[in-house]
Formats: structure tokens, C-alpha cells, sequence
């Protein structure tokens, strides 16, 4: 954690820091997170601030909430450079590394409506391999349509598609 | 890879080796080498959820030749009708039968097929995406009359963005080195763009334009395919390019003389029926060699 960000935010004592955000995505986390603010939890965003690793940078810190290991792999779809520190009584007491996978599954919907995996009288469920990570670009392993970055943040945060 | 137990999804999955193996037992066939009860006591699943008439009928002709029997099961007088899933019905068919031919409108049809059946499955056409055996019948259509199936230079004519047969022929011509294709269409039916990247990335030679005009001096081949009238979103978008297109004798002017014209049929009203009994019409050939290739294909197979 930078100094330029604990000058702004105070350090928590338990909790999950998510650091590395690519800049301007922190809301499209709060939102993947399911947190609009009237959970009663502490919640500290910073947006746009310098970060050595990936230039600028959004960090978003959660009091009392450990994020879980089921969060990580969509985490990995809107934010594939963030970090994730669980905080207990002021100290990292694990990180957790994102990686995004070679092929996601069941996560995503495809955006062909003739696409197999949209029948919903089949259980089946959606996958795609990444094409790329920066911008990430994904491919249906049914029907070969892409499905671009901006269609993967609005169905993560948005459940559309 | 060999051929033995070996789903056909995409003719993606097939190198020039194994499609070379398969020509020459197609040569064979074709002169009427082979022993027919070659597949005697195989059942054969013909399972069709979209209209068919060269396709099954071929696929039922290939098998009977060699001796297997064949259950064709058509989507609208089944238990899909009354809402069974695709799942079930594949999964019936796999204990039913030893090897299972679909169609479908649905894009990924064969590739779910695939992951739920343990006998093999030969995809017989799946929406807008893939048709393999097709593209195994033009590449060797095209090899039987030019002799060769590198060197050309092939115009891909008509509805390119909805037409499964022409892109699995695209895909399959690109595998022989110093091929050039001439993707030709009205600008609404482009070739799709995750198309258009799979030919980059290939490092395809191939172009684009909605004039045949400017290619067609240089063609060797000519593919030309029907609207998929069916494949639509919105059947006024249809309606505005229906009849954009025609070949006739007309617009195959300024050709060279060694020009072949392909068509996977059926036909609508893009190829006119005067090109039929000219030397350039190589489309009943087509016909013609899709029973000895996919005689081949299942001998291969099952074998």
C-alpha cells in the first residue's frame, strides 16, 4: 500500500483490501461484490491514485468482510491485475493471487441467443477461452462469437447480456 | 490423430494427412471398391432437427452401401416436440446406436453431442457455424477436377455471414499453402468478424468486395451459396438483399476457361440453371462424390 493512499484512507483492522485495480473499475467491483452501502459495513474507495505496477490504479477496502475464493475468478474478469489482501487485527494475514483462467466457465452468458449454451431446457453450461487479456477479449468454445471487454463488465455488475 | 472412433466437428480438427487419407479411400469407393457388408451389424443414428435432402439422404445411402442399418430421427416426430432435451436425446441415441449424425439450427449442436455421447459424432450441419463433411465433398471436387488443391485462386460468392457450408470450405481451402480467396458479397453478408480473425491468424491470403467483376478473370473456382433465409434475426433484413445476387452465364464473362463453379445446394435463386449443362458446372460432381466420401469417412471411422 502506497503512503499517498494511507494519507487518504486509514488502515483497517479486519477485513479485504483489493489493490491494482485497473483505474475507473472500483464501482464495477463494489457492485460484483453485491455492496451498495446499506450493509452497514465500512467501505473506503480510491479512485485514480499512482501505482508502480500498473500506472493508475483503484484500491477499494471492506471492513468485517473477507471476500470469497468463489469472488476471485469473476474478480479476475473486471480486474485481472488487483490483489487481495484478507486483513486480520491490522496485519495481511493472506494474499490472494488472481489469475485469470485459460477457459471460464459458467460464469458468463454467451451473446448469440442461437448458441447452444443458451437453451434453457439443456444443462449446459456456458464456457470460453480467453483470446486476450489486455483488452480481454473471450470466445464462445460452442458457437466461436467473441464476447468483448465492455460485454463481460455489464453482465459481471450488471448480470446483463 | 487417426480416423478410428474420431468425432467430426470441424473441419478445422483435420490436416491435409488425414484429409489425403480420407480422398484416397474416397477414390476407391468411387470405383467401386469396397466390400458391402464392410459395416455390417453397425446402427447409425441420423439425428436431424432441421430440414436435410442431400445431407441425410447421402449419410443413409453412404451407410447402406457398407452394410449398416440406419434409424433416422427426425426432431418434429419426436419427444422434443413435447420438450425432451437435447441432452436426453443424445444420450438415448449413444445407447441405441454406434454412431450419431446431427443437425440443428442451434450453433454448437455436434460439439455438445460430442461431450455427452461416447460413440462418435459426425456434425452434419450446426446453424450458422460449421458443416464439415460438405467442405470435405468441395475440397475434393475441386482436387478430382483441377487436379491440385493448392495454387488457386477461389471465389467465395453469396451469403458469407450466415452460410455454414461456405465457411467451412473457406476454412478448409486455407490449409493448402498459395491459395488466394476472394470473400465476395453484398456488405450485409460479410464473412463474420470472428471469422475474419481466424483467417489472420491462419495467415490466409483472402480479400474482400461485393463486386465479382474485379475477380473474376482470376478465379479458378467459384463457391457460390444461397441466402440463409432462415438464419435471419429480422426477416425484412432478408428481404433487402434477397435477389441482390445472380450467377448466370452473364456475369461469368471474361473467366478463364479452366473456371469451376461449386455450390453446396440447394439452390434458390442465386445460380441460374443455364450454367448447368456448361462445362464450368461442377455442383452435381459435388453431389455425386458425397456418397463415396462419406462412405469413406464412416468406413474410416468405424472401420
Amino acid at each position: 500500500m502506497t503512503e499517498e493512499i494511507e494519507m487518504k484512507v486509514t488502515k483497517i483492522r479486519n477485513g479485504t483490501v483489493i489493490d491494482h485495480i485497473p483505474n475507473g473499475r472500483a464501482l464495477s467491483v463494489l457492485k460484483l461484490l453485491g455492496l451498495t452501502g446499506k450493509e452497514g459495513l465500512t467501505i473506503a474507495l480510491v479512485m485514480n491514485v499512482k501505482s508502480k505496477k500498473i500506472g493508475i490504479k483503484d484500491v477499494v477496502k471492506v471492513e468485517n468482510l473477507e471476500l470469497e475464493p468463489s469472488l476471485v475468478s469473476r474478480l479476475a474478469l473486471i480486474a485481472p491485475t488487483a490483489t487481495i489482501n484478507i486483513i486480520r487485527d491490522y496485519k495481511v494475514y493472506e494474499k490472494r493471487k488472481i489469475i485469470l483462467q485459460d477457459v471460464i466457465e459458467n460464469i458468463l452468458k454467451c451473446t448469440n441467443p442461437t448458441c447452444i449454451s443458451r437453451q434453457t431446457n439443456e444443462p449446459i453450461v456456458s464456457k470460453f477461452k480467453v483470446i486476450s487479456k489486455n483488452p480481454l477479449k473471450l470466445q464462445c468454445m460452442y458457437c466461436n462469437r467473441y464476447l468483448l471487454e465492455h460485454e463481460i463488465i455489464s453482465q459481471i455488475t450488471e448480470g446483463g447480456g | 490423430m487417426g480416423w478410428k472412433n474420431r468425432d467430426v466437428i470441424s473441419i478445422e480438427d483435420f490436416s491435409i494427412e488425414d484429409l489425403d487419407m480420407l480422398f484416397k479411400l474416397t477414390d476407391e469407393y468411387l470405383e467401386g471398391k469396397y466390400s458391402n457388408d464392410l459395416l455390417k451389424g453397425y446402427i447409425i443414428g441420423n439425428i436431424f432437427l432441421e430440414p436435410s435432402t442431400r445431407t441425410r439422404i447421402s449419410f443413409e445411402v453412404a451407410a447402406k452401401k457398407l452394410g449398416a442399418e440406419v434409424i433416422n430421427f427426425i426432431g418434429e416426430y419426436s419427444s422434443i416436440k413435447k420438450g425432451e432435451s437435447l441432452f436426453d436425446t443424445f444420450k438415448m441415441m449413444d445407447i441405441y446406436t454406434d454412431l450419431i449424425i446431427v443437425r440443428s439450427p442451434i450453433e454448437g449442436t455436434a460439439r455438445y453431442a460430442s461431450d455427452i455421447c461416447k460413440k462418435p459424432v459426425i456434425n452434419a450441419g450446426d446453424g450458422m457455424l460449421n458443416h464439415p463433411t460438405q467442405a470435405m465433398i468441395d475440397l475434393y471436387t475441386i482436387k478430382k477436377i483441377h487436379n491440385r488443391l493448392s495454387g488457386l485462386k477461389v471465389g467465395v460468392y453469396g451469403d458469407l455471414r450466415y452460410g455454414r457450408a461456405a465457411n467451412s470450405f473457406i476454412l478448409g481451402i486455407v490449409k493448402y499453402p498459395n491459395n488466394v480467396i476472394y470473400a465476395i458479397s453484398p456488405p450485409q453478408l460479410r464473412l463474420r468478424d470472428e471469422m475474419k480473425e481466424k483467417l489472420k491468424e491462419l495467415g490466409a491470403n483472402f480479400y474482400e468486395t461485393s463486386n465479382l467483376n474485379e475477380v473474376i478473370s482470376d478465379l479458378d473456382v467459384l463457391y457460390v451459396t444461397r441466402i440463409q433465409k432462415e438464419r435471419f434475426p429480422d426477416p425484412a433484413e432478408y428481404e433487402k438483399v434477397r435477389g441482390s445476387y445472380k450467377i448466370d452465364l452473364k456475369s461469368l464473362e471474361g473467366s478463364k476457361p479452366e473456371l469451376i463453379v461449386l455450390h453446396p445446394l440447394p439452390r434458390v435463386e442465386e445460380l441460374s440453371y443455364e450454367i448447368d449443362v456448361t462445362q464450368r458446372q461442377a455442383y452435381f460432381k459435388q453431389v455425386s462424390f458425397g456418397i463415396p466420401l462419406r462412405m469413406a469417412l464412416l468406413s474410416l471411422i468405424l472401420g
